[in-house]
């Protein structure tokens, strides 16, 4: 089944808020992960295992490294799911 | 020598708890701090032998005082150095310039990386031959400088960073080599310890080379039993332990109080055999870390053994002390009542011995009752018994054939 945009973004919160330990205020649609958030190249690894067991499937890094590299806010991760789940569904 | 090199703090994890007041109150109220593993341990290993250990109590340390972004990287034994420099950074007042400054360093050594993190790592890896899902602060758990390089990491360290992982020796020989680069004024100041967790991997490892104690799995308070006539093999215990070692001209600057002066050490191969300390090399150890520190057999005040509970370590341990420093001197282990914590023993114990001798007062082997006859050659400390001199000989034997001997000289009568 495929998610819609609030229930794609309330779950990457809820991983972020997890994950990371950011609080929830924090965690507003256009907060840069890195810039804003604090996260580092070793954590967009763990984000990326963490999407893919919330979201059950699995994200090619060669394939899609371009992709994760440009995401930069969250609404950036809920765009990128968005692509996944249409790419999934066909 | 460009330098003398004092200890000017002290933390320790122990099977006692979280600090060193902890592991003080627990030995002197000589209780033990083994016991029975069973429940936890036998759905990951099914044939154990010794079913005893000494873990850190539940709940002792809480790993969320670390920054996630330290944290991630560190296992359970880089948590627990953390936590033990930290004790010892607290002490000795060391301030964030002076971490940071190039001359302040860190060495420190365990068995292996976390134990826990590497059965996960390949308990992942064994399931289809892949390391997909695993976090990425996997590889920084396991690999074998995980404590040193951590603990450089979060307490902001700029010098010299180096593991000394050679198993029970670890600690010994992180504090010999860091009292070394000091003395030599390579570096200002460097904390220097050890740690390792408590697993069944652990324990079991022991069993295969028959040093487990397996006698006392329903009575683990009796076990181990350094020097016993019915000791039966040693029991692994959990723990870190980190000293903050400063050249004189650091201390002196920042006022800092010092707590003992390190005079000497040395570290030999055992050159005959991988897992039974023979007494040629330790007394070999013996004579070269005193000769080391300048210090005769007759001036030695306290000895705190290795001690493990094994038939022939401690048995080669007694007649190496009885040879080069005679039936006067008391000495004393902490391994009957806290286990053995590997490569972290030579730090935790050394720690505790310091502090018995700033009080004057020792504190005897836990679960020696009566001494073998093949121990029976030294003199065993009593409780409260004061040591002959302020001078402390430390003495760490590992798996492996490596012996260390560190020289001490508490600073009870100032420097």
């Amino acid at each position: 089944m495929a998610y819609s945009s609030p229930e794609i973004m309330e779950k990457v919160k809820k991983i972020l808020a997890q994950e990371f330990e950011l609080e929830p205020a924090q965690l507003s649609p256009e907060a840069n992960l890195y810039v804003d958030l604090g996260l580092d190249s070793l954590d967009s690894v763990d984000l990326v295992v963490a999407l893919e067991k919330e979201f059950q499937f699995k994200i090619n890094r060669e394939r899609d490294e371009e992709k994760i590299r440009a995401i930069r806010t969250l609404n950036d991760i809920v765009g990128f799911i968005e692509a996944k789940q249409a790419e999934v569904l066909g | 020598m460009a330098q003398r090199v004092y200890v000017t703090g002290m933390g320790v994890v122990s099977p006692f708890g979280l600090g060193l007041a902890r592991l003080m109150q627990g030995l002197d109220a000589g209780a033990s701090a083994v016991v029975n593993m069973k429940p936890a341990w036998e759905s990951s290993l099914k044939d154990l032998q010794c079913w005893v250990g000494a873990p850190v109590p539940e709940g002792a340390m809480d790993p969320k005082r670390i920054p996630r972004t330290f944290r991630r990287s560190m296992g359970l034994t880089a948590q627990m150095a953390y936590f033990a420099a930290g004790e010892a950074l607290e002490q000795s007042g060391l301030g964030e310039t002076e971490r940071a400054s190039g001359r302040c360093g860190v060495a420190f050594g365990s068995t292996t990386g976390s134990v826990h993190s590497l059965a996960n790592f390949f308990e992942r890896y064994y399931k289809d031959v892949s390391l997909r899902d695993l976090q990425s602060g996997s590889f920084f758990q396991v690999m074998s400088h995980t404590s040193a390089a951590n603990l450089a990491h979060a307490y902001g360290l700029r010098g010299r960073v180096f593991s000394t992982d050679s198993a029970c020796s670890s600690a010994s020989q992180a504090i010999g080599l860091s009292f070394e680069a000091i003395a030599e004024g390579r570096q200002d100041i460097m904390l220097a310890g050890g740690s390792d967790e408590l697993h069944p991997l652990v324990s079991g490892s022991f069993d295969l080379v028959m040093a487990s104690s397996m006698r006392f799995n329903d009575t683990p308070h009796l076990t181990p039993r350094p020097f016993d006539r019915r000791r039966d093999g040693t029991v692994c215990g959990a723990g870190a332990g980190c000293l903050l070692l400063e050249g004189e001209g650091s201390m002196r600057r920042r006022k800092a109080q010092p707590l003992a002066e390190v005079l000497g050490f040395d570290t030999v191969a055992d050159g005959a055999n991988l897992a039974q300390p023979n007494r040629e090399s330790i007394t070999r150890c013996l004579r070269q870390a005193l000769d080391a520190a300048r210090i005769s057999p007759g001036q030695v005040g306290y000895v705190n053994a290795h001690a493990t509970g094994t038939e022939q370590g401690d048995a080669a341990e007694a007649a190496g002390i009885a040879e080069v420093l005679g039936a006067k001197v008391p000495v004393s282990g902490f391994k009957g009542a806290i286990g053995h914590t590997t490569g972290a023993s030579g730090a935790v114990e050394l720690a505790a011995a310091l502090a018995t001798m700033h009080r004057r007062s020792l504190l005897p082997t836990h679960n020696l009752e009566e001494p073998a006859p093949e121990c029976a050659g030294i003199r065993h400390a009593q409780r409260g018994e004061a040591p002959l001199s302020d001078i402390l000989v430390k003495n760490s034997f590992a798996f492996g054939g490596i012996n260390s001997v560190l020289v001490l000289r508490s600073t009870t009568h100032g420097l």
